[in-house]
């Protein structure tokens, strides 16, 4: 088991990994899909599997960035170790498309 | 790889080949599902396809109806069609273009005669395609003489870690022996299009692929609604999916890294001579979209899922697989392939591959998907607008 990830990001450099456990907060353990980094992590509330946590801090407008790309916007300030999802992220390619 | 799979399949009149050998009854119109379905339960083996559309519709919809149904019949997997319509005009148009392949195929219509009489015949003519396919005999195939088609469901942040890179694996082996796969949800390309774009084989295809998603999406943004739910959807939001780009980034994840060939309407047939990866425009709905693939030929289809989507489709076997391993434990019976040691590094993504291929061939050589022992058979057609 030492050798399982707690969380996975895509790419180095990402500002969001996932948790690919049912994770308690913590320092966790993981890796880098694409060019296989191990890293650790602050966690700072318990997340199910498949959801996401913040790698850095992000000011509210801030890109994140997952697969290298952006893939949203931070609707509130989001810091590192943070749950994010729906209520601190939103598309921003469909403006209207918000919880 | 080591030595190459030994593969079989249903060589057809016109040349292409299947997996399987049904012997369909295929509604013209809503109105003739009942007729459809009461042959089909007369001679056991055959299948009645019932769906809701077929009647007043105009215009480029009623083309993609016509192409739908055409399409369906025309598909490798299929023997043999008894088609049934409430008219003769519009059934003879769909038998006909079934008959083109050279399968055999026959038409009724009900109009004048009533559901008993033309269930009567259709059945005696559904009894004889069923004992003549059952005397086709499986011969060796090849990869390329196989259309596959992938679509993904209900996906959650596994599918972009672990299933969809096992698929993209599948395809881009697929296209190297020479193989067509294609590849469609327009919608959900969306904050990853411009990648899509860079693949596109040249300026035309650039061009045809940015128009066709520009005019998707637009239809789409018009209608100013909040998406959060539809696109992505609640089962992808349940899994961890928060926006449309970053679903969109999962799903791309799946198509390999070979050139996009070209550009199709829903449910037009891809170049025979060209093959390759292709991308239809469709929409991200799983029994549309696999409906629409399955017109265009395909006749093995990969679908990754997370939370776990349970769809299959009549004609074409829909191989289901999951990196979630919540998602494997729980829905068991729905999965042919469990990649979540993906997510504990337990294997590499090219062994993960290699366990794709061989489910893949085991398939195409008689094995049923879970979808075909489950009995999911979702036929949907794809409106484009209001009929008359």
């Amino acid at each position: 088991m030492t050798s399982a990830p707690q969380f996975l990001l895509h790419h180095d450099g990402d500002s969001v990994a996932v948790a690919v456990q049912d994770l308690e907060p913590g320092t966790l353990k993981g890796a880098s899909v694409k060019q296989g980094t191990w890293s650790t992590a602050v966690l700072n509330q318990a997340i199910p599997l498949g959801h996401k946590f913040a790698l850095v801090d992000h000011a509210e407008g801030d890109p994140i960035i997952k697969y290298g790309i952006q893939v949203g916007v931070a609707s509130a300030p989001i810091k590192t170790g943070e749950y994010i999802h729906t209520h601190n992220m939103r598309s921003y390619r469909w403006e209207a498309s918000r919880a | 790889m080591g030595s190459k799979p030994r593969l079989t399949g249903y060589r057809r009149a016109n040349g292409t080949m299947g997996i399987r050998n049904h012997v369909i009854i295929l509604p013209l119109d809503d109105l003739s599902n009942a007729a459809a379905e009461a042959v089909a339960k007369i001679i056991p083996g055959t299948m009645a396809l019932p769906h809701a559309f077929g009647r007043l519709q105009f215009g480029e919809d009623l083309d993609l109806t016509f192409r739908t149904l055409i399409g369906t019949g025309k598909n490798p997997n299929v023997a043999a069609v008894v088609v049934i319509g409430i008219e003769p005009k519009w059934t003879k148009k769909v038998a006909e273009g079934i008959a083109a392949t050279g399968k055999p195929v026959a038409m009724f219509s009900i109009e004048g005669r009533g559901d008993l009489a033309v269930i009567a015949e259709a059945a005696r003519v559904a009894a004889q395609f069923m004992q003549d396919a059952s005397e086709i005999n499986r011969e060796p195939a090849e990869m390329g003489d196989l259309m596959m088609s992938i679509k993904c469901g209900e996906s959650d942040t596994t599918s972009g870690l672990g299933s969809c890179p096992t698929t993209s694996e599948a395809v881009d082996r697929w296209v190297a022996a020479g193989g067509t796969v294609l590849f469609g949800e327009t919608s959900e390309l969306t904050g990853g299009e411009h990648l899509i774009a860079d693949r596109c084989i040249d300026d035309a295809c650039r061009n045809l692929f940015q128009t066709t998603y520009d005019n998707y999406i637009k239809v789409i943004e018009s209608t100013g609604a909040n998406l959060l739910g539809s696109q992505p959807t609640q089962g992808n939001i349940a899994g961890g999916l928060t926006t449309i780009e970053e679903k969109a980034l999962g799903n791309i994840a799946k198509t390999g890294s070979v050139p996009v060939m070209g550009v199709l309407k829903p449910a037009q047939e891809p170049d025979p001579k060209k093959p390759g990866l292709y991308f239809m425009d469709s929409s991200s709905a799983a029994a549309e979209c696999i409906t629409l693939m399955a017109a265009a030929g395909a006749v093995i289809h990969l679908f990754p899922t997370g939370q776990g989507n349970v769809i299959g489709n009549p004609i074409e076997p829909v191989l289901k697989l999951t990196a979630n391993p919540k998602t494997a434990a729980s829905m068991s019976e729905h999965m042919d392939l469990d990649v979540s040691g993906l997510l504990r590094f337990e294997y590499s993504l090219k062994e993960a591959g290699d366990r794709m291929m061989e489910v893949i061939n085991r398939t195409v050589n008689g094995r049923l998907c879970a979808a075909e022992v489950m009995g999911h058979r979702e036929y949907t057609f794809t409106k484009l607008y209001i009929s008359a």
